[in-house]
């Protein structure tokens, strides 16, 4: 227990913050995602054949490659991408991408991936006659996204992105190969200077189950206040 | 764009392939029968049972495989007990480390699946199997698995699919893999875009097919 504990005797302060790392960075890469999620369900809903393959590409392409190789072209590939974006307007010193950002936007193009499947589910779930009612009543195209659609679909999505965030929040773990010091890389660090790896990896395995379980019973109650039209 | 490059990675990919396969199909059999072991405790109606088979897939399913995989390779090689044993022989190794994590892994998601898919069989199907005097076992072999294993295809796919993604965390505890490959290469010559171009493409090109097998499999079984 001692190992646990907090300031410069233990890992308790260390490990807490790695937590609060872990939940930043999740709750940063589903913004990110749902970014990605609003450019790409629209065309992906799309009559255009070209912006629907593109979305399709996207969305294919991110759920058919792993995690690790996604975050490696982001790892090696981010910095040399932004310096040439930066040579373009003339600035030529290095730049240096903090780990965070890259990480971050790693992710997020991952669980954008999978939230873009789960709002064009949602959207065509929506009973035709929605549609129609709202054209009937005469309401702008303004008006029907925001006061029909978009209600109803987030209904709809809710409990799909729940998973979405379970599969965002694991594959965190995943970015402690860039060096981010979160639940994995501190238990990591931990593990290597105490020669106790059974036990942090295994506090690390409660610490995510922790925040799983906890995550689960809020978005149970935002199900349940927003279920409650039916 | 380094064409050069992608040419001559593509072989070395090509073999790291096989490896990844190699430890998908492996993780994916015994996962199968963990899963389906767990499916039917779950079913149990004793309670404790009952409790520990949601315990197992929910531990397992609601923790990174990355924490898995650390906890059984540098982990479990810690306890002193253990290194007397024959099991050291297996654990001392990272390739079966990483089966073993994957399948434990694989076996919680499948044992959901095979769940729901056990209890969504109708009751009529059962009963009628009994009115035929067919015994309970052979009801549960004969009746009860080969519907289950048919209902659960098409979420079964995508659990493959999600496993052959998680083998590259093999690449993490030393096991040289598509990944494992793949990042060697764009750490040692800095093209990471070409790299990935050409690795990505073999895991969309086993995701395809894997896709249309399930896709095959599910058209051949299907008699409704």
């Amino acid at each position: 227990m001692e190992l646990l504990a907090f300031g410069d005797t233990g890992w308790g302060d260390e490990l807490f913050y790695a937590t609060l790392m872990t939940i930043a960075v999740s709750i940063t890469a589903m913004i990110i995602g749902f970014c990605f999620a609003a450019i790409f369900t629209p065309l992906k809903l799309s009559k255009n054949k070209l912006l629907n393959f593109i979305a399709n590409s996207y969305t294919t392409v991110i759920r058919g490659v792993p995690e690790l190789l996604v975050i490696y072209l982001f790892f090696f590939g981010g910095t040399g991408a932004v310096m040439y974006v930066a040579s373009i307007f003339g600035y030529n010193e290095y730049i240096e991408i903090n780990a965070f950002i890259t990480g971050a936007f790693a992710i997020g193009i991952i669980s954008g991936a999978y939230s873009t499947e789960v709002f064009r589910g949602a959207v065509q779930s929506i009973d035709k006659g929605q549609f129609e009612a709202a054209n009937v009543l005469g309401l702008s195209k303004f008006g029907k996204f925001f006061k029909i659609i978009l209600p109803q679909t987030l209904r709809l999505a809710i409990p799909n992105l729940s998973n979405v965030w379970q599969i965002t929040l694991k594959d965190t773990s995943l970015i402690s190969v860039t060096g981010l010091v979160e639940i994995m890389r501190q238990s990591y660090i931990a593990a290597g200077s105490t020669r106790d790896p059974l036990f942090f990896y295994s506090f690390a395995a409660v610490l995510y189950l922790l925040l799983t379980f906890v995550s689960m019973k809020l978005i149970n109650k935002l199900e349940v206040k927003y279920s409650r039209g039916y | 764009m380094d064409f050069e490059l992608m040419i001559n990675s593509f072989p070395k990919l090509l073999n790291a392939a096989a490896i990844t396969l190699k430890l998908l199909s492996v993780s994916l059999i015994i996962g199968l029968f963990i899963g389906l072991l767990f499916a039917i405790l779950r079913l149990n109606k004793n309670i404790i049972i009952n409790k520990f088979a949601y315990g197992y897939s929910y531990v397992f399913r609601g923790t990174p495989l990355l924490v898995q995989i650390f906890i059984i390779y540098f982990g479990l090689g810690q306890i002193e007990y253990l290194r007397t044993t024959f099991l050291w022989v297996i654990l001392k190794e990272p390739y079966w480390c990483a089966i073993i994590a994957f399948a434990l892994n694989t076996g919680a998601y499948t044992s959901e699946i095979l769940r729901s898919a056990f209890q969504t069989i109708k009751p009529g199907i059962i009963e009628a199997g009994q009115s035929l005097g067919i015994s309970s076992k052979i009801i549960f072999y004969k009746i009860q698995i080969p519907i289950a294993i048919r209902q659960s295809l098409p979420a079964y796919g995508n659990e493959i699919i999600l496993m052959m993604k998680g083998t590259s965390l093999a690449s993490t505890v030393t096991i040289m893999d598509l990944t494992g490959v793949a990042k060697y290469i764009i750490s040692t010559t800095f093209k990471p875009i070409e790299v990935f171009i050409v690795a990505g493409g073999i895991y969309l090109f086993m995701t395809f097919l894997i896709h249309n097998v399930i896709k095959f499999l599910e058209k051949k079984y299907n008699f409704n």
